[in-house]
């Protein structure tokens, strides 16, 4: 079985490992990941216990309460959606303001540009992040450059798509794609990425009011796992700026989404193993990135680990990887490292293999501290 | 409330039985073929309609039941197997729409082609693919047709072309494989399934244009269940009518609940393709019963009475068996017989499809290019790399 031989690989190569004595079992464990809260609140006032789902739900809420030319649609939204976030809106503001469209995404990305640039909030879900390709020219040849190419006359910056992206443990090949570096690759578009509850509230409603195209990249596999006490009233997450989770001095781990999670863990196993304080950065937003913050971080730390589940090349962390060592080049200890998804498709049995679980993180780890 | 697709099929008159070549005799003796009325079709840009009875023989009776049953109970097999977590991800079934399936197979000639969407895993087998090919694939097992690399949505087999992720995505492959025929100089025709949710996709018309222009023997079936996703055909459509929906394309509607009126229908539309026609557009009216995927109750956005109704008023299955019947060209016990046949055969295959081993963890990097211009992938393994391989060449070439 295919499992028992990678297993088996691990164990030969692997000298941290040695007490492992099943890594099968960890492999088999669905969940590749454990949420670790937000516990600062962001904003005042009383919170409540949401998981992402409703957070969103809630950050759609609000949206709908407070500006009256906001509007919500796309495929199934109006009974909640697959995923449910945009559950009793319907029946809260009427159909005209939250409704279904037809399957076709270019269409609802078309349409929600247009609905944008005659000045309505424009709130757009692709129902999986597999599921964009299609609304790809819309959105990089049409949202991206609205502004630019008119001169500063038009624009669609009202639009914002929400869309659910990343593993969720048995999603194959079209239901577990993290596709931000295609759109990162793209001016004039904003890129962000939450890792929980809380930043799932706070972002949406920074993109919805966001002046320019907003992409939210929401990791479905955190949809209900990610629970967090979230702020009732409103707040805003800054885009393009990102977040240090946990101070440290022996390497910078970078990462976001739910990969962000993995990376938690990861400086807790390098703790005990390496006995090294790891700084754990989650990126929060793709286009623009906060290189500042990475960069004063890798700075201190002289080792840089980005990890995410898009594939290696010409994934988001060849980005990262350039800047660190173009701004960091003297500080460097050690070449910056990269834990990411293979250069395979998005791989239906073998997704356990694929991921950059926090074990092929915390070898890395364990290479940057031996160069 | 009730789409209009489904409405519409209640309407339609039972046909009028006419049996021929009966033996004579006893009450025991059999016909061993019988003409049956077709149900009403609409036509969109034609003058003629197929035709309206349908010669049906014992063995045909026989072969359109078995690949009916076999695809329920596959189908039902599969919806266990995913609530035992046995199958993971997405899961798509076909329950209810298999006269379809079956009433296109049965017009088709060897040499034409079958592309469809996610649900796919009837026309797999009527394709070829046996049991255990389509239950193994759907638990990701060596066995499976697809080495268990594809999963529900992604079996393929000689002349078909696949089951298709994206919604719509599958229909231009659909035109372009079309072409390929014609240009090859055969008569071939490919069949382009997609359903009433795909059909308000882009590029579907984009390739209504392509294939009336070039005149390609594309058979476009828009398989109407009703729903796309949770939405109605009503709520997501303009003009629900999608046989009329190619403009220049001709259209026929079609009773997609009584597989022989669906495979006069096919066999008119292979006739109208291969002589050179052009394109057609066959629209058939069907019914799921399952959710839309696994993760889908089906009951959200449409009534339990709904179904129930479908089910018990015309089901495509039981409504061919009370035909054959009652007519006596198959027997009651012949039916029960090969009802325990095909329990057996997918019980069986389930069993393979639970018990099989995976492929090995080098096939994690097969087959991602033709020609891998490096030994082996990029980042595969922390510890050792991976070589790039091929298992062989593709079916299609």
């Amino acid at each position: 079985m295919a499992l028992n031989k990678l297993s088996s690989t691990l164990l030969n190569n692997s000298l941290v490992f040695k007490e492992l004595k099943n890594v099968a079992s960890v492999f088999s464990v669905r969940n590749f990941f454990n949420y670790y809260p937000t516990t600062s609140t962001p904003a005042e006032g009383p919170t409540k216990k949401l998981n992402m789902v409703q957070a969103i739900n809630n950050a759609l809420d609000i949206t709908l309460q407070t500006d009256e030319t906001a509007l919500l649609f796309g495929e199934d939204v109006a009974f909640g959606g697959v995923f449910r976030c945009s559950l009793d809106l319907q029946k809260k503001y009427g159909s005209e303001r939250v409704f279904n469209t037809p399957l076709c995404e270019q269409g609802i990305v078309g349409f929600g540009i247009g609905v944008a640039t005659a000045g309505s909030t424009a709130i757009a879900e692709i129902q999986f992040a597999d599921y964009i390709y299609p609304a790809f020219d819309q959105i990089v040849n049409e949202a991206a450059k609205f502004r630019y190419r008119s001169g500063s006359q038009f624009d669609c910056g009202k639009l914002t798509i929400r869309t659910p992206c990343g593993a969720v443990g048995h999603g194959g090949l079209y239901h577990s794609q993290s596709p931000e570096s295609y759109f990162a690759h793209t001016p004039g578009l904003k890129v962000v990425v939450p890792r929980g509850a809380t930043q799932a509230k706070g972002l949406l409603l920074s993109c919805i009011r966001d002046p320019d195209p907003c992409i939210v990249l929401e990791p479905k596999v955190l949809y209900r796992a990610a629970v967090d006490e979230v702020p009732i009233d409103e707040y805003l997450t800054p885009i393009g700026k990102a977040e240090v989770l946990k101070d440290g001095d022996a390497v910078t781990l970078i990462g976001w989404g739910t990969q962000v999670h993995v990376l938690m863990e990861v400086a807790e196993l390098a703790k005990t193993k390496f006995n090294v304080d790891c700084e754990v950065i989650d990126l929060v937003s793709i286009l623009p990135w906060d290189k500042d913050a990475v960069c004063k971080s890798v700075r201190k730390t002289g080792r840089a680990l980005i990890a995410h589940e898009a594939p290696l090349t010409g994934g988001f962390g060849a980005e990262l990887a350039s800047t660190i060592q173009e701004e960091c080049f003297l500080q460097l200890e050690a070449p910056v490292a990269r834990v990411t998804g293979f250069d395979t498709p998005f791989p239906y049995i073998f997704e356990p293999f694929y991921l950059p679980d926090k074990w092929r993180c915390l070898q890395a780890i364990r290479n940057l501290l031996d160069y | 409330m009730l789409p209009a697709c489904v409405r519409s099929i209640g309407k339609t008159s039972p046909s009028n039985v006419k049996a021929l070549g009966f033996l004579t005799g006893a009450k025991s003796s059999y016909a061993t073929e019988v003409k049956f009325d077709t149900k009403p079709y609409r036509l969109h840009k034609l003058d003629q309609a197929p035709a309206s009875t349908a010669t049906l023989t014992k063995d045909d009776a026989i072969q359109y039941y078995t690949q009916m049953h076999t695809i329920r109970r596959m189908e039902t097999s599969a919806g266990n197997l995913y609530k035992e977590k046995i199958i993971r991800g997405f899961c798509h079934l076909y329950s209810g729409q298999e006269a379809v399936a079956v009433g296109i197979k049965a017009a088709l000639r060897p040499h034409d082609a079958v592309i469809t969407a996610y649900r796919a895993h009837g026309w797999t087998h009527l394709m070829g693919v046996n049991h255990i090919g389509v239950l193994a694939e759907l638990t990701g097992r060596q066995s499976g047709c697809a080495r268990g690399k594809g999963g529900s949505m992604h079996m393929y087999c000689k002349n078909f072309y696949g089951g298709n992720g994206i919604v719509g995505a599958q229909v231009p492959l659909g035109v372009g494989i079309a072409l390929g025929l014609k240009y090859q100089g055969t008569d071939g025709v490919c069949v382009a399934l997609y359903g009433d949710g795909a059909a308000n996709q882009g590029q579907v018309f984009e390739v209504y244009n392509m294939a009336k222009l070039w005149n390609l023997p594309c058979i476009f079936v828009c398989e109407n269940n009703g729903y796309g996703m949770g939405t109605s055909a009503e709520r997501a459509s303009a003009n629900t009518d999608y046989y009329t929906r190619g403009d220049y394309v001709p259209g026929l509607w079609v009773d997609g609940m009584d597989v022989l009126t669906v495979r006069e229908a096919a066999r008119y539309a292979v006739d109208f393709c291969a002589s050179g026609k052009g394109p057609i557009l066959l629209e058939t009216a069907t019914y799921r019963y399952s959710g839309h995927s696994m993760s889908d109750p089906g009951t959200s956005y449409r009534t339990r009475d709904e179904i129930q109704e479908v089910r018990q008023t015309r089901d495509p299955i039981t409504s061919f068996k009370e035909k054959i019947t009652s007519c006596n060209l198959v027997s009651a016990e012949e039916l029960k017989k090969i009802d325990g046949q095909i329990k057996s055969a997918v019980d069986e295959a389930t069993k393979v499809a639970k018990t099989d081993a995976e492929i090995g963890v080098e096939e994690l990097t097969t087959d991602i290019c033709a020609n891998n211009l490096e030994p082996s992938i990029r980042n595969c393994s922390p510890f050792n790399s991976l070589p790039h391989q091929r298992l062989g060449p593709a079916v299609n070439l």
